[in-house]
């Protein structure tokens, strides 16, 4: 298995080429059912995601959020008696399909939890640990990643001196950044995030809200929040969720300033949820 | 009723302390008594020399090396099979009525009593087998009867890892073989490594279950492949207290006092390896 060190990406016809970029469409999800047992939990969404750029889901507690994000790199296998019907085609590829490697699709789709969880290892070996496991043994290719990667995560400023000390000294913020950072080692082209920013202060909030800003110029980022003014802020598109459904879909500047769909515009009005 | 809550707590309080003091004070009036007892049989000869004259003079050698070749041997058998399928159990069976019953049936096991053991180890492995009475036969026995120990605690060890290491794992795409072995094993390792120290206590101090498997009378040599008997401490010591007259009493508590000393220093030394690991954690 060959491994490449990821390299920033941002080269000048990429950027000429924003608009291009952005219209390319990297995840297609066609007519997705989803159900926990016999409970339906998303019903038939539909969703075209465009390569690079943050698209933020927000809706109600309940509504079927998270299991949607868990569909995009297939943790919703984990949990027993869950069905999935309909497609979800990344590259054109569907994921669902009888052979795909969950595995490695695993590691084209990060995932970044609510809760920041660090292994009880240090620093190093917390982001070393995905890339250990794909057959990286050469310790200058480690050194280098790591370095990149809490440099990607705006943390290794921070860390730089201590790199061996337990992940755990860390602070809250510390730990979720780290959390990105190890979820880039392995070299994802699309970032989940679920409530990344649930248990951390503003200031720790907007730390990661800038890493996002910088990070979707070369990662495809999903985020689910529950917190409009974060989505409003950070996202390119927003999806906006009841009940398992996706109600509307759109540039976030439409979505809050003009919504097309009167739930939408109830929800972020504060009529209900 | 007492109102006052300053005197409730000085009565539950003393309720409690009371609980405990009756708990630990017979342990230690047992280790109090065999110590006073028996440390005036210790000497080096009494540990590095055979047996002579009917077992009343000399050395308890033999039995010394017996108990811990059974110990290692039990080792052998019993730890890698019941944390390989401590793992099945835990991580990979589904749960069906077919694994409910195998987790039954491995707990309810360990409540057989140890001289049930000792005869399915003689039927099994001493005549179906062939074995013959051996460190073989012996050690398998033992092996079995503490494999529903260390199953059962490794397997608390492994669910008590928490649920999100293995998610954070998979999501890093990491199989779940890599994952058990780099993630969950390491943090779980404490836990096991508690299960084999319960499981060398059992194993050094059973009489029944090598009284027909592997135990000899008196055998003043060392064993000379797996397939020869052997002495063992808590058999000879049976042995002496009950089958062999006129025996000096401090050569009892002496032997017991020795039996004692290896299972606490075999449990000092999983005791530190535990500590070892749970530092290495980076908590
Ligand atoms: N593991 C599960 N088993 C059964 N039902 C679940 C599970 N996880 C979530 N659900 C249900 O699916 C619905 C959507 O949950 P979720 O995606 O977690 O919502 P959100 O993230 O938007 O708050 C909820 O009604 C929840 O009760
Ligand atoms: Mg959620």
């Amino acid at each position: 298995m060959q491994y490449q060190v990821p390299e920033p990406k941002r080269t000048a016809s990429r950027i000429l080429k924003q608009e291009e970029v952005e219209s390319k469409v990297l995840i297609q999800v066609k007519d997705l059912n989803f159900y926990y047992g016999t409970r339906l939990a998303l019903k038939n969404v539909s969703m075209d995601i465009p390569a690079c750029g943050v698209v933020a889901l927000i809706g109600p507690s309940g509504c079927g959020k998270s299991t949607l994000l868990r569909t995009f790199n297939r943790m919703n296998d984990l949990i027993a008696k869950t069905k999935v019907e309909g497609e979800i085609l990344i590259d054109g590829v569907n994921i669902y399909d009888k052979d795909t490697d969950v595995v490695s699709l695993r590691r084209q789709v990060g995932m970044v939890f609510q809760k920041s969880t660090p292994f009880p290892k240090t620093i190093y070996d917390n982001i070393a640990y995905g890339l250990r496991l794909i057959g990286v043994k050469d310790k200058h290719i480690l050194e280098s990643v790591v370095e990149k990667c809490l440099r990607r995560a705006a943390l290794w400023e921070e860390v730089k001196d201590s790199l061996h000390r337990s992940a755990l000294s860390l602070s809250g913020g510390q730990q979720q950044r780290l959390c990105i950072a190890r979820a880039l080692a392995v070299n994802p082209k699309i970032l989940l995030m679920d409530e990344p920013c649930s248990a951390l202060d503003p200031i720790a909030t907007s730390r990661i809200e800038e890493l996002m800003e910088d990070l979707k110029k070369e990662y495809t980022i999903l985020i689910v929040t529950h917190n409009m003014q974060q989505a409003a802020r950070v996202s390119d598109k927003t999806a906006f969720i009841m009940q398992g459904e996706l109600v509307e879909f759109n540039i976030t500047s439409n979505f809050f300033t003009n919504p097309s769909n009167k739930l939408t515009e109830d929800y972020i009005t504060g009529r209900f949820g | 009723m007492i109102k006052n809550p300053y005197f409730r707590e000085r009565i539950a309080f003393t309720l409690l302390f009371i609980a405990t003091a009756i708990v630990v004070l017979p342990v230690i009036c047992i280790l109090f008594f065999i110590v006073k007892e028996g440390w005036h049989a210790i000497s080096w000869e009494f540990l590095s020399q055979m047996p002579r004259k009917g077992m009343r003079e000399g050395g308890i050698f033999p039995a010394i090396v017996g108990t811990l070749y059974l110990v290692f041997g039990t080792l052998v058998f019993a730890l890698p099979l019941g944390i390989l399928s401590a793992i099945y159990l835990s991580e990979y069976a589904k749960d069906n009525f077919l694994t409910r019953m195998v987790k039954l049936a491995i707990i309810n096991l360990a409540g057989v009593p140890s001289v049930v053991y000792g005869l399915f180890g003689l039927g099994i492995f001493v005549v179906f087998l062939k074995f013959g009475s051996s460190l073989l036969a012996g050690s398998m026995t033992l092996a079995i009867m503490v494999l529903p120990i260390i199953i059962t605690t490794t397997r608390e060890a492994l669910d008590s890892v928490p649920q999100s290491f293995r998610q954070v794992s998979y999501s890093l795409g990491v199989s779940k073989w890599d994952t058990i072995r780099h993630v969950v094993l390491p943090h779980a390792l404490p836990g096991i490594l508690t299960g084999m120290i319960l499981a060398v206590s059992r194993a050094a101090g059973e009489t029944a279950p090598i009284l027909f498997t592997v135990a000899a009378f008196y055998l003043p040599r060392l064993p000379k492949s797996i397939f020869d008997q052997a002495m063992a401490l808590p058999y000879h010591l049976y042995v002496i207290s009950t089958q062999v007259p006129n025996i000096k009493l401090e050569v009892r508590y002496g032997t017991a006092l020795v039996l004692l000393m290896i299972v606490l220093s075999l449990n000092l030394i999983a005791i530190i390896v535990r500590a070892h690991f749970r530092k290495k954690r980076k908590w």
